[in-house]
């Protein structure tokens, strides 16, 4: 491609586009044609897409649009200001953003590292966030949010040190009946999802064998079931490493990739979940290897994504740390289980899972439960308890339940 | 498009502060200040006597799991044993790019280095080993770093055409070798010893440079290819192997200069938390092991610094943009603040230095230190332990 800047963009340039997409980049090409070409880049990096997003990503790109519509000439200049400081090298200009925006990404991260304009660029975007967030707030959600994480599944011991960074945002009880824990969380999440039937809202992931089946109201994702999906993704990894030109180079055929490849199309009858399934293991780190780092990166990215109302995310153990060579003759699937350290591990995710939740709007209102499985202790952490505290008073999953939800 | 937030300078200070109130509490530890200027510290050693060794963390480990209240259980040797020894840094900034390969090059040449970390090339500014050799007139085999095999091949010397070739440290990296010995033999009682580079695991760069080749180990090392390999059978990780073949050049050459990069931490970019720590606590042993090996051979004890340095750290947990532990890409304080570690005589103990300081100051330091001038670092040295 020759060198272009946006206001040389045209309406034919979008052909590649997908229907949605390539509407929503014609109705704002005026607006494209006057950003810095480092906005304008990773604006269609967005809008591209956009066929494929979640609805609540999808409201986050109608927002910018509608915000930057919003300004005058001078306003727009204004916010803009940031980014058009930033100095890219003219050869970007010969980058095929419009077709390939995700390498002009890959691209512009590298150029900020070297150029130490890193900071910069997150101090504007940290900026342009707030200003078209102020004035085009995001929706509350319909329900207050309810975020499940079981862990420990396996363990037969106890584990004292449990939940260390999330206790003192909440209340720590340490003799739950765990009998049918399981089956009444899943029933719960099952009836949320029944009484507010928004579509992407309620999830359930598992990193083993799903304890339940997917239904029309609850999108449920589990390790065991994309055991093949994992194993194609690890065996492409592997081909695509020997003819790559480097890391960035793999990582952009990596992105390349799509689901019609590894036979996704039609599996669970809805594309952006395949693409995000798909994305799981192609843009996560660890995710082909470690189920726990599968629920994790799922729950993070899903939470940030998606943005639902309900999730039930459930640890299972991963297997033991060997050679990649050893992982991908069978993903990893014969090989011996370390409870104990997936427990480690879940603990943890289960406090970045609560961060995650905790930038959704509306988090100051809404519930978090972490449950030791089949064991006595758990947490929550909600608007109506008082963080910090210790409850050693027998009580059922259900009940802590039934007080934050 | 992601949204990150800036990175907070408030954030780093608040990391220095939090490391010296925990070294206060463990070790008692005095605050370094102008005044300690005045006050020399116990001994002093000749130029020409001195020995340095430095190790790295390839693989930053976070204050949440070292330094903070609830990360020194994984730590006992650092906070019982080696930091009543020693003067501490709290507040070591790296301001380069965060990748382990060109920040360790960036350490080790006292200049921000700017190339693809993932790419097999030397560094553009002149190495310390260069330095060192070259002013005070040393051979080849008093200057040797130890490092991962991944792309580490090429730290040894620059690219600098006043320096470069031949004139910088050899270097060995044990994975390789061992990969070359087990190579066709089948690995299955290695394979720990062999994993892989886990930012990038199905890309390896092209190995050339002034890497040891198998057939040298033997000689170079005086160790057989069979008795390395056996040897290797009974070790737990990458980072094990090094240490043992560090030891085994410190007892074989008693190199002037040693450069020892740990790396088994980056199991991170996995994402598994407790392989993680597993690795920061092995870390954590194997720099005991280091300085009781200083200490007990002669041709090292009463004349050897040791400085111990992480690259830099790894991403916050609320930074928006990461994944906290797993990652260090978001250019956040967290991932840009870590702390330096100098012990051996002349040094003073059980001191802290609170005052920011950069990775890059580590070169100019040991200049000043050993007699050699690195004309073109851009750090400056740090008084306090010179």
């Amino acid at each position: 491609m020759t060198s272009m800047l946006p206001s040389a963009l045209t309406a034919e340039q979008f052909a590649s586009y997908q229907p949605q997409a390539k509407q929503l980049a014609i109705a704002n090409i005026d607006l494209l044609r006057q950003l810095p070409l480092l906005l304008t880049a990773l604006l269609l990096k967005e809008v591209k897409a956009y066929d494929w997003k979640f609805p609540a990503e999808r409201e986050e790109v109608d927002a910018q649009f509608v915000f930057l519509r919003s300004l005058t000439r001078n306003q727009l200049q204004q916010a803009m200001e940031a980014f058009a400081r930033i100095e890219l090298p003219a050869a970007m200009a010969d980058l095929d953003w419009v077709n390939l925006p995700e390498a002009f990404s890959q691209y512009l991260s590298a150029t900020l590292w070297a150029t130490n304009q890193v900071d910069s660029f997150r101090a504007a975007s940290v900026q342009y966030v707030g200003q078209y967030r102020a004035a085009i707030p995001v929706k509350p959600p319909p329900v207050k949010r309810l975020t499940i994480v079981v862990v420990g599944q396996g363990v037969t011991g106890t584990s004292p040190q449990l939940f260390r960074k999330l206790r003192p945002h909440g209340a720590y009880y340490t003799e739950v009946a765990p009998k049918g824990g399981m089956k009444f969380l899943l029933e719960a999440v099952s009836a949320r999802a029944q009484a507010t039937p928004v579509p992407s809202a309620h999830w359930y992931v598992d990193g083993g064998r799903a304890a339940i089946p997917a239904d029309a109201a609850l999108t449920c994702v589990s390790y065991d079931s994309l055991s093949a999906l994992r194993l194609a993704v690890l065996k492409k990894m592997r081909t695509l490493g020997q003819v790559s030109k480097g890391p960035e180079g793999l990582q952009h055929l990596m992105l390349a990739l799509q689901p019609e490849q590894f036979g996704l199309h039609g599996t669970s009858g809805d594309a952006v979940l395949d693409r995000f399934l798909l994305s799981i293991f192609t843009e996560g780190s660890g995710t082909q290897f470690y189920s726990t780092t599968f629920v994790q990166w799922s729950a993070h990215e899903l939470l940030r994504r998606a943005q639902p109302l309900t999730a039930l995310v459930r640890f299972a153990p991963r297997q033991v740390q060997r050679s990649l060579d050893e992982m991908l003759v069978d993903g990893g699937e014969t090989l011996p289980k370390d409870p104990e350290g997936s427990l480690v591990d879940a603990d943890m995710g289960a406090y970045y899972i609560w961060l995650n939740q905790r930038r959704l709007v509306d988090s100051d209102k809404a519930s978090f439960l972490v449950w030791f499985e089949d064991h006595n202790q758990a947490l929550i952490i909600s608007p109506r308890i008082i963080a910090g505290t210790i409850s050693r008073e027998p009580v059922p999953l259900d009940r802590m339940l039934a007080s934050i939800a | 498009m992601a949204h990150p937030q800036p990175g907070n300078p408030d954030r780093g200070t608040a990391l220095s502060s939090s490391r010296r109130d925990f070294l206060r509490w463990a070790a008692g530890s005095c605050i370094y200040s102008k005044l300690n200027l005045l006050t020399p510290p116990g001994q002093t050693l000749s130029l020409s006597r001195r020995k340095a060794v430095v190790v790295t963390f390839g693989g930053g480990a976070r204050d949440d799991e070292t330094f903070d209240a609830a990360g020194q259980e994984n730590i006992p040797n650092l906070v019982r044993s080696l930091i009543p020894q020693a003067t501490f840094f709290t507040h070591v900034m790296n301001r380069g790019i965060l990748g382990h390969y060109v920040a360790t090059a960036s350490l080790a040449t006292g200049v921000y280095e700017k190339f693809d970390n993932f790419a097999a090339v030397p560094p553009e500014n002149p190495t310390i080993f260069e330095y060192f050799r070259k002013d005070l007139d040393r051979p080849a085999t008093d200057a040797w770093v130890v490092a991962p095999s991944n792309g580490f091949n090429r730290i040894g010397e620059s690219g600098n055409r006043l320096y470069g070739a031949g004139s910088g440290a050899g270097v060995i990296l044990p994975k390789q070798l061992l990969s070359q010995v087990v190579a066709g033999k089948g690995a299955t009682d290695y394979e720990h010893l062999l994993r892989d580079n886990y930012e990038t695991p199905f890309y390896s760069p092209q190995v050339t440079g002034n890497e040891m080749a198998l057939q040298t180990l033997s000689e170079t090392l005086r160790l057989s290819v069979s008795d390395f390999a056996q040897h290797a059978r009974h070790l737990n990780s990458a980072d094990e192997l090094s240490v043992y073949v560090a030891q085994r050049l410190m007892r074989q050459y008693s190199p002037s200069l040693l450069w020892i990069t740990l790396h088994d931490i980056d199991v991170a970019h996995t994402g598994s938390f407790s392989l993680y720590v597993d690795a920061i606590r092995r870390s954590d042993r194997l720099c005991s092991e280091i300085w009781s090996e200083i200490q007990s051979n002669p041709e090292y004890a009463g004349k050897t610094t040791m400085f111990i340095a992480p690259d830099f750290g790894r991403d916050g947990d609320d930074t928006v943009g990461g994944n906290g532990f797993q990652h260090h890409r978001t250019g956040d304080a967290v991932s840009r603040t870590t702390w330096m570690m100098v012990l051996g005589p002349g040094i003073r103990q059980n001191t802290v230095v609170e005052r920011p300081v950069e990775t890059i100051d580590l070169v100019p330091t040991l200049g000043a230190m050993c007699g050699f001038s690195p004309r073109l670092s851009r750090g400056r040295p740090l008084l306090e332990v010179l």
